[in-house]
């Protein structure tokens, strides 16, 4: 079992290569697309003649596109993702700072969007059509038609502002000395207001996939020999319909990312999404080529997290 | 989010889409769902309010009047209240919702052309086509959207109209991939060989014959997508990327408010409050919109059987006198009830078991040989099912009526199934020694480590090659073969009185089939054991029962020990199966076909259910129900003429 294990994460690490060759790919299109001159856009404010010359040369834009890819992702793999000139700094020091609170979030959103949503899921599709069934469908349609930026603010409103039960932004108190409990009063609120949407998501797969094992025969096989109903749910049922919720645990991990943009802009969060969004605001390109590349690759590993968890919970899938 | 719905099964919805014939049109079933229709009255209210904003008796929206700012709602002249500049909240909301719906709007055609395009031409050429578009497709969905939306925004500056280019794209594989998929199997088929044949340019058939064929599809993408692309552009401009001050949608009007959020909170929530509204109501209508095109819940089957069949009270009665033999079954009714109609599965067969015995029921599918089998421990799924009448009798308790421990305890105990095809009825995801440990434990006090051993003890009874080992793999990584000796295993784990096979062999291969078979009769003869032997075949009747009960159209239509029914059918339909067996002895021959269907179970005759496809038939047999006639004390037939032909 160990040895499949190992070899089956080394070629989905062997597959990650060219998904993360697309996304550089992607990336630097996108960046081509700049309308204009590319130097001017990039610097901005900060484009005096030298600036221009030195960007121009140090990425190669006076060279046709593909050698300018060429140029770049090899700057890229060398841990040069260029400099913020808003910033006068490396973009690669920008992100590694921050990229830390963003993992912090966004992994505690996902573990409570798991947590929360298998639970509810189960629950829904064991008493299907009941009373727990209904209100949790309807909370379900509530959290995915919510705006993530408007129930941070109610939950300011509420927690924060009215019950001034926990801090309404940041993610250390000044004068908290930084302690665990301190990063813990300040994360309650954004990640329940990240899990709540993706909480829904996970519940209805659950719920529809619990439905779906539930039908099957080899279920009718457990009650057959004499099982209790709560183990036929909790451990048959349950098992098998976790194979098809795993990999959408780790689509949401996008989502979760995603909305990170959000939520850390509302609640002021020290994280990549709301230094993206001071980054747009101050067309500082590279430090958003740099925070969307990282992204985007933390969300690839997700991904490669979610299969590994699919390969152990599923016995047929082969390394 | 619905965007993480499965369409892959679009094709069947689009062709569902076009059917008019069911009983209730999709727009009746839509109607029927209350939620969806409260959605479809918000959503249009909404949509006819922000039509005519223009034309009502509305402040300006961008007249500021730094007199009254920030007055709260309800305040004169000012419903809503007015925000930091003193414009009026009302009117501001009703010509964000404006620009907020037509941007998302908009941003779903944009996506929902570029990307139907895209998927059709790559479903219809394949090949390099498919490839070269489904590669970049992929990688797009390979990024966190909204990421990738905001990476174009900061490429081509904030603003409304590059926001709703954002949005456009990100969503763009949704539909390139939905699209495509329906294309390849419309591509298929031979309408468009012919087209092509005829001499029709690509172009042509594109358009009158593919095109309007995905139609369903980019339609039913669109309304799972659009409440969302209007969600996500109320974002960006929420963040300050999208709508530009003067111009206003939701979103910026939120973003304004959101710094007033602790002195004038209604600021920013009313417009969150209007966005929800719309995206909700329109996810409303979009889940009422999928389920009343999804065929598989129009018919109830997605509901989960319950842990036991639903029972009515009139078979819930306790035995008065002492049962016959071992397990007798009296009167059993069971019935489904699927889509408004009663099928009437199981139509009061009356037999028991004794001691020891081997009884066979044999029948052709849908003969309601299977149901009865199941309805004995309450594991027909219901719904649909429902136990109507009868009694099933147990040590003078009638099983249809213990409570949920007491069948729980029978359940493997003492009465015992195998089922039919063993790689759907083990469960793929643990090992068969752990699904074996599961039936021990379940009636036994053994720790995991005794319970193991004694797992893989019962393995090698059933003659499992190299047992320890076997105990540690899954289903799949065994023949067909080994599957049934671990199913049977699993029956016989607790030592049953009773057995239940149901058509244990059928999934199998001729040579297997003898093996289990014999194996099966070993084991019962050993153990003592009852078994009730569910088949459609004669063959294997006549190597391993002491009597039978052939049953059609859920009756018993002849019962009686094996050789005498064998040496004397009594019954045509008993005739007709003893002749689909090869004379030879058991060579797993199948059942040749039988001229006739059975009857529908929803729809039964009067008289004699074989009546159609006897020869025999007179008007006598079709006017009234025939009864079981007792030939002698062991044999019963119902047939008219069943004297004349034993005698
Ligand atoms: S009762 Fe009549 S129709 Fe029915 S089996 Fe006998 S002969 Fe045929």
């Amino acid at each position: 079992m160990h040895t499949q294990l190992w070899r089956y994460i080394g070629k989905r690490l062997l597959l990650m290569i060219p998904v993360l060759f697309g996304l550089s790919i992607i990336v630097f299109l996108i960046m081509a697309l700049i309308p204009g001159d590319p130097a001017q856009a990039i610097l901005g404010a900060y484009a005096t003649p030298d600036n221009v010359a030195r960007i121009n040369t140090q990425l190669g834009l006076d060279q046709p596109l593909p050698m300018q890819y060429i140029t770049w992702l090899t700057n890229i793999l060398q841990g040069d993702f260029g400099r913020s000139y808003a910033q006068n700094r490396a973009v690669l020091d920008i992100i590694t700072e921050r990229f830390g609170a963003t993992l912090i979030l966004a992994g505690t959103a996902l573990v409570l969007c798991s947590i929360f949503g298998l639970l509810a899921g189960i629950i829904s599709a064991s008493r299907q059509y009941g009373l727990a069934d209904k209100m949790i469908t309807f909370i379900v349609l509530i959290g995915i038609s919510m705006p993530a930026f408007w129930l941070g603010l109610l939950l300011i409103m509420f927690f924060a502002v009215d019950l001034r039960w926990l801090p309404a932004s940041g993610m250390y108190s000044m004068w908290g000395g930084g302690g665990l409990l301190d990063l813990l009063r300040h994360l309650i609120l954004p990640a329940s207001t990240l899990a709540f949407i993706a909480t829904g998501v996970i519940a209805r797969l659950t719920r529809a996939s619990m439905l779906e094992v539930l039908r099957q025969d080899y279920i009718r096989t457990a009650r057959a020999k004499g099982l209790h109903e709560r183990r036929v749910i909790y451990r048959h049922a349950f098992k098998a319909a976790m194979v098809s919720v795993v990999p959408v645990i780790g689509i949401q991990a996008g989502f979760v990312l995603g909305g990170a943009v959000y939520v850390e802009t509302v609640f002021q969060w020290p994280g990549i999404g709301s230094m993206l969004v001071n980054a747009i605001s101050q067309r500082d390109l590279l430090l958003v080529q740099g925070g969307v590349l990282i992204v985007a690759a933390a969300y690839v590993v997700f991904n490669l997290l979610a299969d590994v968890v699919q390969f152990i919970l599923d016995p047929r899938v082969t390394a | 989010m619905s965007r993480f719905m499965n369409i892959s099964n679009a094709l069947p919805l689009a062709r569902w889409f076009g059917h008019r014939h069911s009983r209730t049109s999709p727009l009746q079933l839509l109607l029927r769902n209350r939620l969806a229709a409260a959605g479809l009255i918000v959503l249009i209210a909404v949509c006819i309010l922000a039509l005519i904003t223009p034309w009502l008796p509305l402040h300006h929206p961008n007249q500021t009047a730094l007199g009254n700012r920030l007055l709260p709602p309800g305040s004169d002249g000012h419903l809503l209240g007015t925000d930091h500049l003193g414009r009026d909240i009302l009117a501001r909301i009703l010509w964000g919702t404006r620009v907020s719906l037509s941007v998302g709007i908009s941003a779903t055609l944009v996506a929902a052309t570029v990307g139907s395009i895209l998927g059709i031409l790559a479903g219809y050429f394949g090949r390099h086509v498919d490839n070269i578009l489904m590669r970049g497709i992929d990688m797009v969905m390979a990024f966190p959207y909204i990421l990738l939306a905001l990476a174009i925004v900061a490429v081509l500056g904030p603003g409304l109209l590059n926001a709703l280019y954002a949005i456009a794209i990100v969503n763009i594989p949704f539909f390139a991939r939905n699209v495509r998929g329906v294309t390849v199997t419309l591509r298929n088929r031979e309408f468009v060989d012919a087209a092509l044949l005829s001499g029709k340019g690509h172009a042509r058939i594109l358009l009158t014959e593919i095109l309007p064929n995905v139609l369903p599809v980019i339609v039913i993408t669109m309304s799972t997508t659009v409440g969302w692309m209007i969600l996500e552009t109320a974002g960006l401009s929420f963040l300050g990327l999208g709508a530009q001050p003067p111009q206003a949608d939701l979103g910026s009007m939120l973003g304004e408010g959101r710094r007033l959020i602790s002195t004038a909170p209604h600021v920013a929530t009313i417009p969150g409050l209007m966005i929800f509204l719309l995206v909700m109501s329109i996810n409303l209508l979009g889940d009422g919109v999928r389920d009343a095109l999804d065929p598989r819940l129009k018919a109830g089957a997605l509901r989960r059987p319950a842990a036991r069949t639903r029972t009515a009270p009139a078979a819930r009665q306790q035995p008065t006198g002492e049962p016959k033999g071992l397990l007798e079954v009296d009167n059993l009714r069971t019935e489904f009830h699927l889509d408004g109609q009663v099928h009437q599965a199981v139509n009061g067969p009356t037999f028991h078991i004794e001691p020891g015995e081997c009884l066979g029921i044999i029948g052709e599918s849908g003969s309601g040989k299977s149901v009865t089998a199941m309805s004995l421990l309450g594991l027909v799924a219901s719904p649909p099912g429902i136990i109507q009448n009868g009694q099933v009798n147990y040590q003078r308790q009638n099983l249809l009526g213990v409570s949920d421990p007491v069948l729980r305890g029978y359940r493997g105990g003492e009465l015992a199934y195998i089922f039919q095809d063993p790689l759907s009825t083990l469960h793929p995801l643990f090992t068969v020694g752990d699904q074996l440990v599961e039936a021990l434990r379940a009636h036994r006090p053994l720790s995991y480590r005794a319970a193991w051993q004694e797992a893989v003890r019962r393995l090698e009874e059933v003659r499992m090659p190299n047992a320890a080992r076997r105990a540690k793999s899954y289903p799949h990584q065994l023949s067909g073969g080994m599957r049934q000796r671990v199913s049977i295993a699993m029956a016989l784990a607790n030592d049953p009185q009773l057995i239940i096979a149901d058509e244990p062999t059928t999934a199998l291969d001729v040579t297997v089939q003898a093996q289990i078979l014999k194996l099966l009769n070993r084991l019962r003869e050993q153990k003592q054991a009852s078994l009730m032997f569910i088949t459609h075949d004669f063959g294997v009747v006549k190597q391993i029962c002491h009597r039978v009960a052939v049953m059609y159209a859920g009756e018993i239509v002849e019962i009686g020990p094996v050789e005498e029914i064998l040496a004397r059918p009594a019954h045509p339909y008993t005739r007709r199966l003893i002749g689909c067996v090869p004379s030879v002895d058991y060579e797993g021959g199948r059942l040749a076909e039988i001229p006739g269907l059975p009857p529908q179970v929803s729809n039964l005759p009067v008289g004699c259910k074989f009546a159609d496809r006897c020869d025999q038939v007179t008007d006598q047999c079709r006017a009234a129900p025939i009864e079981l006639d007792t030939l002698n004390e062991r044999h019963q037939a119902r047939c008219i003429f069943a004297r004349e032909v034993s005698a």
